[in-house]
């Protein structure tokens, strides 16, 4: 099976200051992956620039991949059903493309890409992060895709930007779950710059080398692995930059249960179960869930001198 | 009476087999090694699914002979009842022996300190002194009382239905509906609703006689 190496990332990247972006160290490709479907190269990690820490506190991982078979089969994706079990059959006939997202708001050089622009201008790389869903369950997921903030440092973000806005297509056409009028469609996420420009923040195009299936997401989604799952939107046809926080769809749906940060962490419940403990799929024991998803070290430093009970 | 007792029987079976399906089942799963993406999630949920429907439809039994004059059905009250109990303890002992695999720390803070894990608690506290009760020893020794107690589980199936929309997240619609029948089943036993239903039936059958 294949294990896991923890990133090591030293990532004191600076708010938006774009040259200073550590390439990442240590997100092991592991396995021969072939990212033919995305019609890209696989691109060896460059060596960090900056030399590594040797007290390392994320010790390397032995965490086994989840079935892709379970990746494909359990999805969240509201916008089809709520019946995780039934989303991949809803958006079997999904069209994911012609597909454009348009990137606008607070940027120098605003700009509508296609996809093929992302697979084409971009680094795919590939990431094997943990997924934390806020229902405590959780997954091992080898996603392809590209920073984010090699997208954003394309655009140019002016200096009032803030925000990231993230904007999920919505289409009663082709999404049966729209019908159920109680949610605030369409779907929208959002993060702090500093957060988006993060080296572990991607866009990601596909998982297992595969192109993404469409119901994880197609053909383009967010993955941010020390928030919930909820945050990593999926399907995007915008993305904004604000200079106000901007909402978000379970924000919006239960303020008192979700907030914008959604940052995992065991010691804060859901105010209605507990996430101390996760259940990993394909396991049948019960895992610690680890503060910040077991990324404290590469994203812990965002949050200094935040009150982290207070960013669920 | 007495004549008509055959015809209790296919109905009686008919709702033990029935009862029983969703164990058949779920052992079918097990012995063939069909164990879906989560298998605990899926035997908690089929296990709560089963013991809520069983539930309803041991209170559905009363309103159904009122609407229907249906008696046979109250004899099901009992069956359904027993078996919305057994699913009611194999969900409890998925939930501490394999989900929570006995660990006490962990138990208590998802168990003692969650709304909707207590709801279900008391719920399945409810079903067991129902259980217990059930016989006709019980029946005897309680009197008049053991039709109060009895009354429980009204508390019991709306207890359940909380218990069910507190663990959903918001907008899902399915406990929603097992709320509605509830509260259908509830509206049915009110005394006017009753009154009304029952001369309403009446008048029906004098004119089906003239
Ligand atoms: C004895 C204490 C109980 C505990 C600790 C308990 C715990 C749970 C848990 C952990 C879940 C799954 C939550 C999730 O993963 O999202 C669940 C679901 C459920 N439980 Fe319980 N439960 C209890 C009693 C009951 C009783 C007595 C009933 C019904 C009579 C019941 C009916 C249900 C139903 C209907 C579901 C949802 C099934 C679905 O979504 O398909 N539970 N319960």
């Amino acid at each position: 099976m294949i294990k896991i190496k923890s990133s090591e990332i030293t990532s004191k990247a600076e708010y938006l200051s774009r040259r200073d972006f550590l390439k990442t160290a240590g997100i092991v490709t592991a396995g021969a992956a072939l990212l033919a479907a995305c019609g890209t190269d696989e691109v060896p990690a460059a060596p960090p620039t900056q030399s590594l820490p040797t007290d390392q506190k994320t010790a390397p991982l032995s965490e086994e991949l989840t079935p892709e078979d379970s990746v494909l089969n359990y999805n969240n994706y509201y916008e089809f059903t709520t019946d995780k079990e039934r989303v991949a059959g809803l958006a079997k006939d999904f069209k994911s493309s012609p597909w454009t997202v348009e990137v606008s708001g607070l940027v120098n050089n605003p700009k509508t890409y296609g996809i093929e622009d992302f697979l084409g201008s971009f680094t795919i790389e590939e990431r094997i992060y943990r997924m934390r869903c806020v229902e405590a369950w959780s997954m091992v997921i080898p996603w392809n895709g590209f920073t984010l903030a090699s997208l954003l440092n394309e655009v140019e973000p002016t200096s009032d930007a803030k925000f990231v806005r993230f904007e999920t297509l919505a289409d009663p056409d082709q999404m049966p779950g729209l019908v159920n009028k109680l949610y605030p469609w369409p779907y929208q996420e959002g993060l702090r710059l500093d957060e988006a420009m993060n080296d572990l923040t991607i866009l990601s195009t596909g998982l297992y080398g595969e192109t993404l299936a469409n119901q994880n997401g197609a053909p383009i989604r967010l993955v941010v692995p020390w928030k919930y799952g909820f945050k990593s939107i999926k399907s995007i046809i915008k993305i904004e930059l604000t200079a106000e926080q901007p909402s978000n769809f379970w924000q919006d749906i239960a303020p008192n249960e979700y907030g914008f940060y959604a940052n995992v962490n065991p010691a804060v419940d859901h105010p209605r179960w507990s996430q101390a403990t996760e259940r990993r799929i394909g396991e049948l024991k019960r895992r610690e869930t680890l503060y910040l998803n077991g990324y404290a070290d590469e994203v812990a430093h965002l949050y200094e001198g935040l009150d982290p009970n207070k960013l669920y | 009476m007495n004549t008509k007792k055959w015809e209790f029987t296919p109905l009686q079976i008919a709702a033990h087999l029935g009862s029983l399906i969703p164990a058949i089942l779920i052992g079918w799963d097990i012995s063939t090694g069909n164990f879906g993406i989560d298998p605990i999630r899926d035997f908690t949920f089929r296990t709560g699914k089963a013991a809520l429907v069983l539930l309803l439809l041991s209170l559905a039994c009363t309103p159904l002979n009122t609407l229907f004059k249906f008696k046979q059905v109250l004899k099901l009250r009992r069956p359904f009842g027993l078996y919305s109990f057994f699913y009611a303890s194999v969900h409890f002992a998925i939930f501490i022996g394999l989900d929570y695999a006995f660990k006490w720390n962990l138990i208590q803070d998802a168990l003692l300190e969650k709304r909707y894990a207590l709801v279900g608690l008391a719920t399945g506290l409810i079903l067991l002194a129902l259980t217990i009760t059930s016989t006709i020893g019980w029946q005897r020794r309680l009197k008049k009382n053991w039709k109060k107690l009895h009354k429980l589980t009204y508390v019991a199936g709306l207890l359940a239905v909380v218990h069910y929309i507190w663990l959903v997240k918001q907008g899902v619609l399915d406990p929603w509906y097992f709320a509605a029948i509830l509260l259908v089943l509830f509206i049915l036993r009110l005394p006017t609703i009753k009154k009304a239903l029952s001369s309403l039936r009446k008048r029906n059958l004098q004119r089906a006689s003239h």
